[in-house]
C-alpha cells in the first residue's frame, strides 16, 4: 500500500486518513505483526535533503499509526529519498506518484 | 552501538565476479574556449626489446590538457621528434604552436618484472628553451596512466602557474539494469580522465554520497544494504569494509574532516536530522545541530574549523548555514537569495562554496557558487536538475550530476562557467560524484 504527498509536505491528505487507520487496525489486531514505513521524494533538489524530506513524510505516518494505538516496536521508517523512484520521469505526474510513503510488512 | 571499531563487514575484494560492465566514462567537451592556447604532444618514443607500452602516454597529456578547457592540442602534427635534436623549429613556429612537449618511454625488466621509464621535456618553439622536463622511473604497466597524469600536471603547471588536478580520481554511484531487469547500484572509482574504472562495490540497495579520505585511501558512503542506511568506509587498496555508523533513522551525508580523524555526518537519532561529527579512533559524537528542522549535508572548510551545512529551519525552504566545528554555537545563515540553497561543496582553498540552488524566477535545479562571505551567487549550469557539486583540487573545474536526455550522466564546469563537459557511460545512469584530493603513485 502506497499513500501519497504534496510537493515539500508531509501531511497525510484526509483522503489517506482511512488507509492510515485501516493499517493501524491490522497492526493493532496482532501485536506481533511489524511494518517498514518506507519515505520516498521526488528527485528534485538534493539527494540527502531528499532523504530528510522522506523520513519526514515516514515519521508523519508512523506517527499517526502510534496515535491510534500502534505500538512503537510494530513500525520502522527508513527513507529512501530519490533513489528508489515509483516511476522515471522528469514532469509533475511522476514526480507526484514518488513523493511517497510504503507500508511494507515484515514477512515471519 | 557499532562504531568504527566494530569490523563487521570484512569482504574480499572482488571487482571483477558479480560486478556489471566496467564501462569508462566518455568525456564529450561541450562548449570550448576560443582563448585555448595551442599545443603538441609528440608520440612519445619507445625503446626495448617487448611489445609498445599498453597506454600511449602523448594521448593522455593531450587529452588531459584538452580537458582542462585552457589548451587545444594540434590533432595532426608535421612531425614526432622524440630527441631535441630531432624537433625542426621553423615547422612550429609557422604552425604558431608555441609549446610542445616530447617524450620517451623506455622498458626494462627488473627481477622479470617488466617495468617502464617515462620521461618527457616541455619546449617553447619560439627560443627553443626547456620550459619543464621530468624523468619518472620504475613505473610497473598499471602505473603508466598515473605517469601520463604525473606529467599532464607538470605540463600544465609550467604553462599556467597553477597546480593541475590531472593524478586524481573521481568516485562516483551507477544505477543499471541487471540481468531480471533489477536495478543494480555500483559504487565505482576512475581517473579523473575516466580511465581505468574500478567497480568497489554492487548492491540491489542504493549507495549514495561517496566522500575520500584526504588521503585518497578510504571513500566513506551511505548503504542501504539490509533495508536501513547505514554509513560504510571502504579502504580502495584492499577492498576491506567496516560500519561507521548504523543509528535507527538517517545515517547520512558522510564527509572526512580535512585532516581525515573525523566524519561529519547526518543522524536522525534524535528525532530529526542533524549534523554530528564522529571521531573515527573513540567512537565519540559530537552533536552541531538541535533543530527540529532538517539539518544534512555538512561540508568541512579546508581549514577544519567550521561546516557548512543544508536546513530548513527558516521558513520551510532549505538554505545554507555556517556552524563551528567544536559545537556549542548558533548557525548562521549564509544564503539569502533563491528558493532552494543545498548540498554546499568547499572550494580547496576555502575562499568560495559551490551548492544546488534554484533561483526566484526560473525553475530547476542548477550549480550556483557564492565567495564565502558575499551573499552574491553566481549560477554556472542550465539543467534543470544538476546536484551534488565536487571541486577539482585545484579548484578550477566543479564536477557535478546532470540528468539530460533521460539518463543522468557527469558534467564539468569551470568556476568562471566558460568550459564545460559531460561525462557519461551508454546504459547507465551516473550520479554522486566525488573529486578525490592529489594522489601520489599507488
Amino acid at each position: 500500500m502506497v499513500i501519497y504527498f504534496d510537493f515539500d509536505s508531509s501531511e497525510v491528505h484526509p483522503d489517506d486518513r482511512i488507509v492510515v487507520e485501516a493499517h493501524a487496525q491490522i497492526l493493532a489486531r496482532d501485536p506481533s505483526s511489524e511494518v517498514v514505513l518506507e519515505g520516498h521524494a521526488d528527485e528534485r533538489g538534493s539527494r540527502e535533503y531528499n532523504v530528510a524530506l522522506g523520513e519526514r513524510r515516514a515519521n508523519g505516518v508512523r506517527d499517526m499509526l502510534r496515535l491510534l494505538g500502534v505500538g512503537d516496536g510494530q513500525i520502522r521508517t527508513v527513507s529512501y529519498g530519490e533513489e528508489r523512484p515509483a516511476t522515471i520521469g522528469h514532469e509533475e505526474e511522476s514526480w507526484s506518484r514518488n513523493r511517497r510513503v510504503e507500508f511494507a510488512y515484515v514477512a515471519r | 552501538m557499532r562504531t568504527f571499531r566494530n569490523w563487521l563487514f570484512i569482504v574480499a575484494f572482488l571487482a571483477g565476479a558479480s560486478a556489471p560492465a566496467r564501462a569508462a566514462l566518455e568525456i564529450e567537451i561541450t562548449q570550448g574556449l576560443e582563448s585555448a592556447t595551442p599545443i603538441a604532444v609528440a608520440r612519445f618514443g619507445h625503446a626495448g626489446s617487448g611489445p609498445a607500452p599498453p597506454e600511449s602516454i602523448s594521448a593522455i597529456v593531450a587529452a588531459n590538457l584538452a580537458r582542462s578547457g585552457r589548451f587545444a592540442p594540434l590533432r595532426d602534427l608535421p612531425q614526432h621528434p622524440v630527441r631535441k635534436e630531432d624537433i625542426r623549429w621553423p615547422d612550429w613556429r609557422r604552425l604558431r604552436v608555441g609549446s610542445l612537449v616530447i617524450g620517451s618511454i623506455e622498458e626494462t625488466v627488473r627481477g622479470g618484472a617488466r617495468e617502464y621509464q617515462v620521461a618527457f621535456r616541455l619546449f617553447d618553439t619560439f627560443t627553443a628553451g626547456q620550459l619543464a622536463g621530468q624523468r619518472y622511473t620504475g613505473i610497473r604497466p598499471d602505473q603508466l596512466r598515473w605517469a601520463g597524469h604525473q606529467i599532464s600536471d607538470d605540463i600544465y603547471y609550467a604553462l599556467t602557474g597553477e597546480k593541475g588536478a590531472f593524478a586524481t580520481r573521481i568516485a562516483y554511484v551507477t544505477e543499471t539494469a541487471g540481468q531480471e531487469g533489477e536495478v543494480v547500484f555500483a559504487l565505482n572509482v576512475a581517473d579523473s580522465d575516466g580511465g581505468n574504472p574500478v567497480v568497489l562495490r554492487t548492491s540491489p540497495d542504493p549507495i549514495m554520497s561517496p566522500s575520500w579520505s584526504p588521503n585518497g585511501s578510504w571513500l566513506a558512503y551511505v548503504s542501504f544494504e539490509g533495508g536501513r542506511s547505514r554509513i560504510m568506509m571502504q579502504e580502495l587498496a584492499t577492498g576491506r569494509r567496516q560500519e561507521v555508523s548504523a543509528f535507527p533513522g538517517i545515517n547520512g551525508a558522510p564527509a572526512f574532516s580535512p585532516e581525515g580523524r573525523r566524519l561529519a555526518l547526518t543522524l536522525s537519532r534524535d528525532g530529526s536530522p542533524d549534523i554530528y561529527v564522529l571521531d573515527l579512533a573513540s567512537g565519540e559524537l559530537l552533536r552541531l545541530t538541535t533543530s527540529p528542522d532538517i539539518d544534512t549535508e555538512p561540508a568541512w572548510a579546508p581549514d577544519g574549523r567550521t561546516l557548512v551545512f543544508t536546513s530548513d529551519r527558516s521558513g520551510g525552504r532549505p538554505h545554507l548555514f555556517r556552524v563551528s566545528a567544536a559545537g556549542g554555537d548558533k548557525p548562521r545563515r549564509l544564503t539569502f537569495s533563491g528558493r532552494y540553497n543545498a548540498r554546499a561543496a568547499f572550494s580547496p582553498d576555502g575562499s568560495r562554496i559551490a551548492f544546488v540552488h534554484e533561483s526566484e524566477s526560473a525553475a530547476g535545479y542548477r550549480i550556483a557558487i557564492m565567495e564565502v562571505g558575499s551573499e552574491k551567487v553566481d549560477v554556472l549550469t542550465n539543467g534543470i536538475l544538476d546536484e551534488s557539486p565536487t571541486f577539482a583540487p585545484n579548484g578550477r573545474m566543479i564536477l557535478y550530476a546532470a540528468t539530460d536526455r533521460d539518463r543522468s550522466a557527469l558534467a564539468a564546469v569551470s568556476i568562471d562557467g566558460q568550459f564545460r563537459q559531460r561525462l557519461s557511460i551508454d546504459e547507465a545512469g551516473v550520479r554522486d560524484p566525488a573529486w578525490s584530493p592529489r594522489l601520489a603513485r599507488r
